[in-house]
């Protein structure tokens, strides 16, 4: 599995869709392309020619604002054309700029607000708790989403019913929109209140293949408990001028820097 | 109307395994006919509105039919977010139960009363919205509810309801339901205050004054065709209900006749635009907004003299 290769054609991907719609989110969407490729290339079991399988494993975008790179991903995958990309925002397009449920194909829920995924995840996890079924139940929340109380109340309620098909993974890194996290609103020491909360919790660097596989292979992380996966990335990751800046999460590129990030993805 | 919908609940469980009942701590001594009978789907969320209403999401995208129950504000207006991207915009088979509409939780304080739900959730659009005024109406609208799958809220009072169906009628979501005929004028109410009504409606009587009184269970969607078919020929027009007198029955209703050229009186009802600054029991408070025999009837009776 070549992930570099593909995550790069993940990211020329976003950055196209995003260019040519002029939106926002760019940081957002490149810091978690790493951690989807792993997911959608190695880890979920699903089948592009069946996205409702049944028995399919379920991936939840909760930090919804990072749709286009859930969308690349997806058509990377074979869910559906390359070409519906192309009309990301547009008018008249099928693609909005927060993922919204089988908009196309793979997308399993429609979020944008935060701190909506990770309860949602867990009434599917406990449906098939319920239903003594295999699948499980992948959630990707941002650092800034777990500002919202209901994200915690989410986290009580999973470990209070041993939801071990359940796995929360964070992309953290440490900016949300108008500084870093440690400053707006702390959320230090993040893996002991996880822990805290009845959680298994890793910590990964969330660029790392295979460490990320390594991680994600064995689930849950312990028995009778929901698994948190704390990814320690960078947001614009992959765009040497976007990498770490707050300014990647509002602002786009003009054409020079857009051919610049292109061809730093050769 | 608590005990006719835990009731009617318990016979769809008996037949459909994915019914779920999901609550944030609250119902006690209502609920627990069903947690005995199927405890592994009684859920009892704790205090957590939010998380409760999106993880009824994710076990309806499971093929799961939950029923969340709480406090009306808790049930509608703490989570209204998850209602409105969770269930109505992924448009899911989840059904709201809230119960103590409109002052029913009088001495507790506006906290605790249900003034603003309907005129909330009336925006959301996939969203069905039932209001009975009786435990016979509570029974027919779950069990038909329960056949479509959509987003449903249902809006009930609390205990010790007057039956007024002792009469077999049709009940039927989307139709207003007519319990007494008159020419003279029409009240339209919903909720717990139809049996109200129905003492206005006796006292209009003895006043030589005959009143169509019809119960609008169904706030949305209105059948526009159906409910202008019910109050053709009506001069005068009026609406109760235990709600704001901003959003609720009383708005819908003015919308309709509004936009169909109506030409009569067209009075609300309901409670005015402001929190309740005094303390008491439910029909105390009732009568400090109005919402009384005496005071209704005499409203009415001044504008019939008028006319």
């Amino acid at each position: 599995m070549d992930y570099h290769q593909i995550s790069k054609e993940i990211r020329k991907k976003v950055l196209k869709m995003i260019y040519d719609s002029q939106t926002a989110h760019l940081g957002s969407c490149l810091s978690c392309v790493d951690i989807l490729t792993v997911l959608y290339f190695k880890i979920l079991s699903i089948d592009p020619q069946k996205p409702t399988a049944e028995n399919r494993d379920r991936f939840l975008l909760s930090k919804g604002h990072a749709a286009a790179a859930l969308y690349a991903t997806l058509a990377q995958r074979g869910f559906f054309s390359e070409k519906i990309l192309d009309n990301y925002c547009q008018d008249g397009g099928k693609l909005p700029g927060h993922s919204t449920r089988n908009c196309v194909p793979g997308v399993e829920v429609s979020t944008g607000s935060l701190g909506h995924g990770l309860s949602m995840g867990a009434g599917i996890a406990l449906a098939a708790k319920k239903d003594r079924k295999k699948y499980r139940v992948f959630v990707l929340m941002s650092d800034g989403e777990c500002q919202e109380g209901s994200v915690w109340e989410a986290a009580l309620f999973s470990s209070h019913h041993q939801l071990d098909n359940l796995i929360g993974i964070i992309d953290y890194n440490k900016l949300q929109a108008f500084g870093r996290t440690n400053e707006i609103m702390n959320l230090e020491p993040l893996k002991e209140k996880w822990e805290s909360f009845g959680w298994s919790v890793k910590e990964v660097d969330g660029h790392n293949f295979s460490e990320l596989e390594k991680r994600l292979s064995k689930i849950p992380f312990e028995k009778e408990k929901p698994s948190l996966l704390i990814c320690h990335t960078i947001k614009g990751k992959g765009v040497s001028f976007l990498e770490n800046k707050l300014e990647s999460h509002y602002k786009n590129l003009n054409f020079k820097e857009y051919q610049e990030a292109l061809k730093e993805l050769e | 109307m608590r005990k006719a919908f835990i009731e009617t609940l318990i016979k769809l469980a008996e037949k459909d395994k994915n019914i779920y009942l999901l609550t944030g701590d609250l119902g006690f001594s209502v609920l627990e006919p069903f947690s005995r009978r199927f405890p592994k789907r009684f859920i009892n969320c704790g205090v957590a509105e939010q998380n409760m209403m999106g993880l009824a999401a994710g076990l309806a995208l499971s093929g799961k039919k939950p029923y969340v129950y709480s406090i009306i504000p808790f049930v509608t207006m703490r989570c209204f977010e998850q209602i409105r991207n969770d269930v109505c915009y992924q448009n899911l088979d989840v059904k709201i139960v809230g119960v103590g509409s409109g002052l029913a939780y009088g001495p507790l304080g506006p906290t605790h009363h249900a003034i603003e739900d309907i005129g909330t959730l009336r925006t959301l659009p996939n969203m069905i919205i039932l209001s009975p005024a009786d435990p016979v109406e509570t029974k027919e609208l779950t069990l038909q509810s329960y056949q479509r799958k959509s987003p449903t809220y249902l809006r009930l009072h609390k205990s010790g309801e007057k039956i007024l169906y002792r009469f077999p009628q049709k009940i039927e979501i989307g139709k207003p339901s007519i319990l007494k005929e008159g020419k003279d004028g029409l009240i339209i109410a919903t909720g717990i205050l139809v049996n109200l009504c129905l003492e206005v409606v006796e006292e209009l009587r003895k006043n030589d004054y005959n009143f169509r009184l019809i119960s609008l269970h169904t706030l949305k969607p209105i059948e526009k065709k159906e409910i202008l078919k019910a109050i053709t020929g009506f001069k005068l027009i009026f609406t109760v209900e235990e709600h704001n007198v901003f959003g609720g029955l009383g708005s819908a209703m003015a919308e309709i006749l509004a936009e169909s050229n109506y030409e009569g009186h067209f009075e609300r009802i309901g409670i005015p635009d402001k929190y309740c600054s005094e303390v008491g029991g439910t029909d105390y408070l009732r009568g400090l907004f109005g919402l009384a025999k005496g005071e209704i009837c005499k409203k009415i009776l001044e504008k019939l003299k008028n006319k």
